[in-house]
This record gives C-alpha cells, structure tokens and sequence, in this order.
C-alpha cells in the first residue's frame, strides 16, 4: 500500500468522525486535534475507523504517534 | 383527540419550523414515534409523538414556522379509530397543504348527522366522532359544522387564536406575512387569502447564518439564566489519579471497538454522585422546585461549525459503563450530524460540560434553565500533591459546581463533590 493510498484511508476515516471538514484543506503536517476541533471521543473513533479499514490496532498510549496525518501515515505504514 | 404540538426544545425555543412530516394522514403512530422533523436555531431536531393513534390531520405544512404550542397534528386514539367508510372518497390536497383527513372523519355508527352534513363535514375536513349537535336529539347541523371548522383552522398563537383558511395561511407563510398583525374581513374575523395579498410583505431581514442563530438564542438563554438564576459556585480539585490507571489497564484488555474515554467515567461518576444529592438534580418551574423522576445528564457538545448543544443521556446513572460510552458516543455523532431527537433537547436534569481537553484548567459555567446545577471540569493536569506526607505529582482535575442558591446552598455543593471525588477514587464500581 503506498503513502498516497493509507492517507486517502486515513482521510476518509477522519470524514466519518467529522464529516463537516470534508472540504477542508488539511496539511500533512497539522496538529489534527488543533487543525480539526477533534476531541478525545474523536480520536478514538478514528482509531477505530483505522482498525476496520486496515486491520491495524492503535493502543492507546501511541495516540500521540498519529497526532498529524504524517505521523499517522508513517506510523500506520509501518504496520501493514 | 391528542393535539401534536411544536414542542419547546429548550428555554431560549420561541418558535421553530415544520421541516419534514414523517407520517401522512391515517398513519398509525406509537408512543415514541418520531413522526416530524423541526429546524431550530440549534439544528434539525426529530420530534416523537406521545399518543398512539392514528394520524388524524396535519394541521401545519412543511416550512412554516410556529410559535412553541402551536397544534402541529391532531392524533386520534386507537380505540376510537374507525376506519373509513368505503362511500366516502379520499380527500384530494396538493403537496404542502395545511390537511385533514376527511375521510376517516365520518363514523356512521356514530353522530346523527344528515348526508349533507356528513358531505360538509369531509370537505372541511371535520372530525364528527364524539361531536354533541345543537340540532333535534343532539342531531349536527351544518351550522355546526361550520362553527367547528372555523376553529379547526384557528392555531394557537402566542396564546391568541387566529381564525385563517388554509389557504390563506399557506400564502402567508410563502410570503412572510405574520398573521397576528393583520386584520380578517371573513366571517367572525376571519383571515382570508385576499387579506394576506393585501397585507405588507416585511422587508428581507439581513441574511443570517445557523451558527450565528445559534450563538444568539444561547446569548439568550444565558442572559435569562444569569439575571434569573442567583448562582454559586463551588470548586474542588479531585485526584484522577486512581481512575485514569483503571482506564488504562481497563483499554488495554477490550478491543478498540470497547475502549472507553474518561469523560465517560466522569459522567457515570457524576450521576452516581446525585442519586445522594438529588436537590440539584431538579427543575425550577413557576416559581418552584421540581424533583425530576430520573437522572439525566445533558453532555454539552460544542459544534465544529460554532455552537453549543447540551442533549441528555437518559438514566444516566444506569447500566453498564460500556453501555453510557456506546450511548454517549451515539449522542454526540448526531448532535454534530443535526439529528437528536426531541426527547434529548428537553429532558436534561443537569448538565455536565468539560472543556479540558483544550486546556482550560477550570470552568464557571452558567446553568441552563429550567436545570438548577451544571459541572464544569477543567483539564487534568500534572500538578504537586501531597500524599502520605509526600510532595509528588499527580493528575490533577478541577470540577466547578454552579448552582442556583434558591434550591440549594454552597454545603450541599460541597458534599455533592466530595461524593464526586469519592466516587472516581473507586472507578471499577462505576
């Protein structure tokens, strides 16, 4: 799976928690919980959007390592 | 016959808009139905029925807006529900108009009434079940009919009734007329269509946005509730020490789908803590305390787009916590997606809201009327603590209790956090 394929995942797993910022502009390098108004609920959410799509399990003390769409690609790359 | 009124969705709810019918004339509806949608300042709000019927007539169109108590629908109870008689033909009405059923209106076991009357009677789509006429041995007249139409077709408003045709008030919804500040030169004063065309069309108001909307019927209630409501305020600083490890190693041994977040923790804890201090779990109507028959607790959720809703979770207090995390996630999803329901908007006891996940170290919040008490909690923060004599750090959370003086007082705050705090040093019986 390229880089351009898990952030379109990502993205889209994102727009299920919050889908008001579907047509945002969202840098790779944002602070999501800033960039987006996410709250905890939120996020865990996403993480388990994430885990559907991709099989991938995000404990909770790794939240911190997908705080940006980067980080959150990188870290969920490694992990395919 | 139960009237379906537009109901108040909460204390700053004047007047709301008809978006959808979700159930069409002769529908069978139970209690708990959603059968409309309303559009208020705060969203798209479903709204339930509390009768079980049928569908007698919608009495409102689709866009209109009505002041809080208007009669949206009429619902006829189950048991007296007749169906309709096979001579009778259906009543023909276009998309949108104000609407009766004519139909099942005629219950030829019923009334005394000659066909005339019965025919009159469905054109105007009057209900003769039940109706005492002022004719020969209680025999309707079309007198009578007409007498009832008249006041079928009069809605509630702003505590006066207006008596308007269907018609007319359809046109006066498209062209904005308020039909309070127009005379009638029907029959009885009646409004008609003609008054309406005749009748100024009010300049365009300055286009506003929903979040702006919503940001000024809050301004209002806030307003209200800080010149009614004699606040006190009562804070305490609880070690969440204790509940944040049992979340922690609870997360780690449920799947990702089961994870719990500690705002649902502070919730469960919080409404354990009123079932011992239940004066702040109450409502202040007329002039007096209320006693509310459960605890619900309304989570208020700020809106990305700007804007604050405060549903209620019902029973808050019970069940298990992965149920209130389950219920609370549903809650917020849809009051961000504009889709809570009528029930959630009103039925709020307290209210909780939490603004430390932005950092914010400690709330004062004011409280939403008619609820006499809100929690504020502020972020967790690592902060110097002393325990067993030892300076070390801890994960400290600041919670604020606004209350209103005239139902409680600064001590029974107090005792209701200390409860509080109690509670989340023993997380795994919450």
């Amino acid at each position: 799976m390229t880089s351009d394929e898990i952030r379109a995942v990502l993205l889209s797993c994102l727009t299920d928690v919050a889908p008001e910022i579907a047509d945002e502009e969202i840098a790779d390098d944002a602070d999501l919980r800033d960039e987006l108004d996410l709250d905890s609920m939120d996020i865990l959410r996403w993480v388990q959007g994430i885990h559907k799509a991709l099989s991938v399990e995000i404990p909770e003390e790794d939240y911190g390592k997908i705080a940006s769409l980067e980080d959150a690609i990188a870290y969920v790359g490694t992990r395919l | 016959m139960a009237e379906f009124v537009m109901p108040s969705l909460g204390a700053d709810m004047a007047a709301g808009t008809l978006a959808n019918w979700r159930v069409a004339l002769g529908d069978t509806v139970s209690r708990g139905d959603i059968i409309a949608e309303v559009e208020t300042e705060k969203g798209l709000i479903e709204v339930e029925v509390f009768e079980t019927g049928v569908v007698e007539a919608l009495l409102v169109a689709e866009g209109e807006k009505v002041p809080v108590g208007t009669v949206l629908a009429e619902i006829r109870a189950v048991s007296a529900a007749v169906s309709a008689p096979a001579s009778v033909p259906p009543s023909e009405s276009a998309p949108g108009d104000i609407i009766s059923s004519g139909a099942s209106d005629v219950d030829l076991d019923g009334p005394m009434a000659s066909p005339a009357v019965r025919r009159r009677a469905h054109e105007l789509g009057v209900f003769l079940g039940g109706v005492e006429g002022t004719g020969d041995h209680g025999r309707i007249t079309l007198d009578d009919v007409q007498h009832l139409a008249g006041a079928k077709a009069a809605p509630i408003a702003s505590g006066d009734r207006v008596r308007i045709s269907p018609y007319a008030r359809r046109i006066a919804t498209e062209r904005g007329v308020d039909v309070l500040r127009i005379g009638g030169t029907g029959p009885g004063g009646a409004i008609r269509a003609s008054d309406v065309l005749g009748a100024r069309v009010p300049e365009p108001r300055k286009s506003v946005s929903a979040a702006e909307r919503m940001q000024s019927a809050i301004a209002a209630a806030m307003t209200r509730a800080n010149d009614e409501i004699p606040h006190y305020y009562v804070e305490h600083s609880i070690d969440m020490g204790n509940a944040l490890a049992w979340l922690r190693e609870t997360n780690a041994s449920l799947s990702v789908a089961e994870r719990l977040v500690s705002g649902a923790v502070v919730l469960r804890a919080v409404a354990r803590a009123l079932r011992k201090h239940k004066k702040l779990n109450a409502t202040w109507q007329g002039g007096e305390v209320v006693p509310s028959d459960g605890i619900h607790v309304g989570l208020a959720v700020s809106l990305r787009g700007g804007g604050l809703v405060a549903p209620a979770l019902r029973s808050t207090d019970e069940g298990s916590l992965s149920d209130l995390m389950a219920r609370m996630t549903d809650l917020v999803s849809r009051a961000r997606a504009g889709a809570l329901r009528s029930s959630e908007m009103t039925s709020a006891t307290i209210t909780l809201t939490s603004l430390g996940e932005r950092g914010v170290e400690s709330v004062t919040p004011i409280i939403f009327p008619p609820q006499v008490a809100i929690v504020g909690c502020g972020a967790t923060l690592e902060r110097p603590w002393v325990v067993d004599g030892q300076v070390v750090p801890r994960p400290i959370m600041r919670v604020t209790l606004g209350a209103d003086h005239r139902v409680t007082n600064g001590h029974q705050g107090a005792r209701f956090l200390s409860a509080l705090d109690g509670l989340l040093q023993e997380p795994e019986k919450l």
